[in-house]
């Protein structure tokens, strides 16, 4: 109980838009070598327990989890899903080392988003079935809804939100996993077709397929195999209104939540000052603006401005999705979260390459599970 | 560093019924009310919440975690679901336990909800969608292939009869004619009723079979130093156990489940308890069929290998037997709303542990109980290990 | 406290309450489309169903032969990238009568799916398939069967290009 949990190895496959060459098993797989060459652990012998996160409907079969051990190393062993987002998985993984009785747990999570045709349709049975679906309207009706009240409430500005999404697409050209990257002015972002106005698609995330492996450990496990662990400090994860009926539109208390459990795990009473670089749930753009004020890290409207500012570009005081998140990567789906989690403990490895940034040592991962869901968690990682 | 304690202190559950006037969300909240009302706790009491239910296929809800979330409790709390098929609901006691046992929290609800009547014009037809989509699906396959299948390999491999499996469909729907819940009790049934019923898959005939159904159950779960401000009684989780087998089904023996074996080492070890046969008082292992039952017992060690039918046909197992196994009823006799059925006989074990089951009561004061559920493509096992005292070795 | 408990929760419905309209109710149909990448495993093994054979993969480590092939052996986590053409025949090993079809319809002459054990693979593995040009009170575990096919121009790729496996006459039977 209560000892600490580390990173220890990390291994993904992707992103790309389509996959066609590779199976989900085969995709998996891939990401399951890496991670464990990384951690430099053998998962036959030397790790107790594995999670995955996945949903069925995504996967287009029921009880996925039947279909997890084989390629994770993990035949006859303890495995279970998670069905949330990778860093719901994450937080599974350091309740079990918490608990003393498994001392190294890997976490999956993946997306092969293009085997879905009908995405849009499978998302709107995420929504009521009596109350909302008969309506048929797009699943991105509530990104509009929710939106227009965030812009209302703050007065946050279409232009703000499309520096969003430039500043990740430029991000994203300099990180190799990213499957959409691209050379934007701010013009690109306030222009194409609408989706549920105020939102309109090129302030969207497209979706890539891909898949992430972390491998975690005891301080006690991680200090034997590893000579550069990185520390979970704080795992949180909250559920807001499942109903559109009894939500509030304009902020996302769940995220708040989510973020306080993590920072008083962390002992960070001052975000501002403690978090050096986060990744954030970009799945539309206003969303980081609405995530980074959620999240403690800017004041309650601030986040448009001092994007604007350019406070969030990776030179700037606080680098926000220096990945290119969802926007520029490539939305994962369940697997988003953990590829912000594998992006945080890059950075904080040193192993960023050209989007390396300078002198970080502690990084915040935030997921959103989409809509209709008021459903999120944060992780906090540190060298 | 001794592992953190965990009890049950808190438990209640919706009758299973074959189609439920109330919504899944509803059903969630009825068996949670009356969980923590079993323990005068509060929401405000309530620091995280698990959901255990079974494919979202049943309600077409992507999801479905997601939308019960208000039914059970979660608003503004931390939730998660966690899912292992057919295993799920002896599974979601266990994300509890290790949503306590880590210190990250001090009490957890544990739910498991399942509404089986949605699906139209009936549950197996989403069963389909659990063979791999490539090499098996077109087949057309159904969910009672694998478990005739798998039946017919556990006879032949041991010599067993239809007569001998049957006996524990005969015992178990008699068990359950005393639970309030149950939706088949039956007290007059004969081994002849379940020979007689209707051939659904050879060797399987429908009274062999647990009925789909839709029904919810919730425990509430505390750390030590909270558990024991709570009641008197708490009865403590002492052992955890979970096994996944390779997803290649046709590629091992289905004779043997050596999943459940993992699994409930696993749990044994966590425990303590070094000869299960004699230190475990009551067994609730899953029983969707009757064939189960038996395989169940011989991976978690309480039989020989093909000896669980000669224990049937001994009494052994009857209730007032040296081993009852099944007191509830079991889902052959309460009912298979399947994650909620798997809850179920923690529950029930939490109940015979405190001396609470009424017409149901294992005699002799029960001080160890062991529940079992297994899912997906006869591949999954969990297991938990419950008793009257902490018990447990301190970790690793 | 179960045994306090009087009345539980939970509201049984019956057929009635539907059909006169004292319960009301949304019917709905759901339809969800994929295209699964195959991969190379699973590709391979497709591509071999439609040339009218059967491949496996074979583990050096574990010396073991396997169907379908895959491209990690499970029990060593070592690649598996060595295919192997099996035999279409095999052994049953354990079968069943079923009176219901996957959407629970009754039928009369039962379909007749088996577990068939591959020649050319490890002891115990095997494939789902089903069986025909059988009567249901001769099929026995242990039973020698083959591949009956499609014929080769209307094969596509699939598990249906082998319609059932058919009993094998054994010497002297």
């Amino acid at each position: 109980m209560s000892e600490r949990v580390a990173v220890i190895g990390v291994g993904w496959s992707g992103y790309r838009p389509v996959s066609p060459e590779l199976s989900y098993k085969e995709l998996m797989y891939e990401a399951a070598v890496k991670a464990y060459a990384d951690a430099g652990v053998d998962p036959r012998t030397e790790v107790d327990s594995f999670v995955s996160v996945a949903e069925d409907f995504i996967e287009g079969t029921s009880i996925f989890d039947e279909y997890v051990p084989d390629q994770l190393g993990a035949a006859l062993k303890p495995v279970h899903t998670i069905p949330g987002d990778g860093l719901h998985g994450l937080a599974t993984g350091v309740m079990l080392v918490k608990t003393g009785q498994a001392h190294v747990v890997a976490v999956e999570a993946h997306s092969k988003a293009s085997n879905v045709l009908s995405l849009p349709e499978i998302t709107a049975y995420a929504q009521d079935p009596v109350l909302n679906r008969p309506l048929k309207l797009n699943s991105e009706f509530i990104a509009g809804l929710e939106m227009h009240r965030y812009m209302h409430e703050t007065g946050t500005s279409l232009e703000q939100c499309a520096a969003v999404a430039v500043k990740n697409k430029r991000n994203a050209l300099n990180n190799p996993l990213a499957a959409y990257g691209a050379n934007w002015i701010l013009d690109d972002a306030l222009n194409g077709p609408q989706l549920a106005w105020p939102l309109i698609k090129s302030q969207a995330s497209d979706h890539a397929d891909g898949a992430i492996v972390v491998v975690l450990a005891s301080e006690t496990r991680a200090k034997v195999l590893s000579d550069r662990p990185v520390w979970v400090l704080g795992a949180g994860w909250c559920n807001g209104a499942p109903s559109l009926e009894s939500r509030e539109w304009g902020t996302v208390p769940y995220i708040t939540k989510a973020a306080d459990m993590a920072y008083r795990q962390a002992g960070i009473d001052n975000p501002k000052e403690a978090i050096k670089f986060a990744e954030v749930d970009d799945t539309y753009a206003y969303k980081e603006l609405m995530h980074l004020e959620a999240l403690g890290l800017c004041g309650r409207g601030e986040a448009g401005s001092l994007t604007e500012e350019g406070m969030t570009k990776t030179d700037g005081k606080l680098p926000v999705n220096a990945s290119g998140g969802s926007l520029g990567m490539g939305h994962l789906l369940d697997a988003s979260g953990m590829s912000r989690a594998l992006e945080v403990v890059l950075q904080l490895r040193g192993n960023a390459g050209d989007r390396q940034l300078a002198e970080v040592d502690i990084g915040l991962a935030q997921s959103w599970r989409g809509v209709p869901t008021t459903s999120g968690a944060v992780v906090i990682l540190a060298n | 560093m001794g592992m953190r304690k965990v009890a049950v202190v808190g438990a209640g559950m919706t009758r299973f019924v074959r189609r439920a006037l109330e919504t899944p969300k509803e059903l969630a909240w009825q068996a949670t009310r009356m969980a923590l009302n079993s323990c005068e706790m509060t929401l405000d009491d309530i620091d995280a919440v698990c959901m255990g239910t079974a494919p979202d296929a049943f309600d077409s809800v992507h999801m479905k975690g997601e939308y019960l979330s208000d039914g059970a409790g979660a608003w503004g709390k931390p939730y998660m679901r966690s899912y292992v098929g057919g295993g799920t609901g002896v599974f979601a006691p266990i994300q509890g336990w290790y949503h306590v046992a880590s210190g990250m929290f001090d009490t957890c609800l544990v739910v498991c909800e399942e509404k089986m009547s949605s699906y139209f014009p009936h549950a197996q037809a989403a069963f389909n969608t659990i063979f791999d989509h490539t090499t098996e699906r077109a087949l057309l396959p159904n969910l009672l292939w694998i478990f005739a299948l798998e039946m017919n390999r556990y006879m032949n491999a041991y010599g067993i009869s239809k007569e001998d499996i049957a006996r524990v469909a005969v015992k178990n729907k008699r068990n359950a004619a005393d639970h309030p819940c149950a939706l088949l009790g039956d007290p007059d049934i004969t081994v002849d009723d379940v020979l007689n019923s209707e051939l659904l898959a050879w060797p399987v005939n429908r009274l062999d079979v647990s009925p789909v159904s839709d029904g919810a159950v919730t425990i509430v779960l505390a750390a030590e130093e909270v558990a024991k401000r709570i009641t008197d009684k708490p009865i403590w989780i002492q052992g955890v156990g979970w096994s996944l087998d390779t997803a290649y089904w046709a590629n091992r023996d289905l004779a043997y489940p050596t999943y459940v074996e993992y699994a409930a080492r696993m749990a044994y070890e966590m425990a303590g308890v070094k000869e299960p046969r004699k230190e475990i008082n009551i067994v609730e292992p899953y029983d969707p069929f009757d064939y189960k039952e038996c395989h169940h017992l011989e991976g978690l060690q309480l039989a020989d290998k093909g000896g669980a039918p000669q224990l049937v046909a001994d009494g052994v197992t009857l209730r007032t037997g040296n081993m009852p196994v099944c007191p509830s009823g079991g889902l052959l006799g309460v009912g298979n709303p399947i994650a909620a059925a798997g809850l179920m006989k923690v529950a029930e074990l939490f109940w015979q542990l405190r001396g609470e089951a009424g017409a149901r009561q294992v005699p002799g004061q029960p001080k160890r109980g062991l529940a079992q559920a297994w899912g997906d493509l006869m591949q999954v096992g969990t297991v938990v290990i419950m008793g009257t005292e902490p018990g447990g070795e301190v970790a690793r | 406290m179960t045994s306090k408990i009087k009345n539980f929760p939970g509201t049984p419905l019956s057929e009635s309450d539907f059909t006169e309209g004292k319960v009301l109710s949304i019917h709905d149909e759901m339809r969800p489309q994929f295209a699964w990448d195959t991969g190379i495993g699973i590709g391979s093994y497709l591509a071999a169903l439609k040339e009218g054979y059967l491949l496996g993969s074979h583990c050096k480590t574990c010396e073991k032969t396997v169907i379908p092939p895959r491209t990690v052996c499970e029990w060593c986590f070592d690649p598996m990238d060595s295919y192997v053409r099996l035999e279409d025949t095999g052994t049953i090993n354990t079968f069943s009568l079923c009176y219901v079809t996957w959407d629970v319809q009754r039928i009369t002459e039962p379909e007749l799916p088996a577990v068939i054990e591959i020649d050319g693979a490890s002891p115990l593995h095997g494939i789902l398939h089903k069986l025909g040009e059988v009567k249901p009170e001769d099929i026995h575990i242990g039973m020698k069967v083959q591949a009956v096919w499609k014929p080769a121009e209307e094969r596509e790729g699939a598990i249906t290009d082998i319609l059932y496996f058919k009993p094998i006459k054994e010497a002297g039977s």
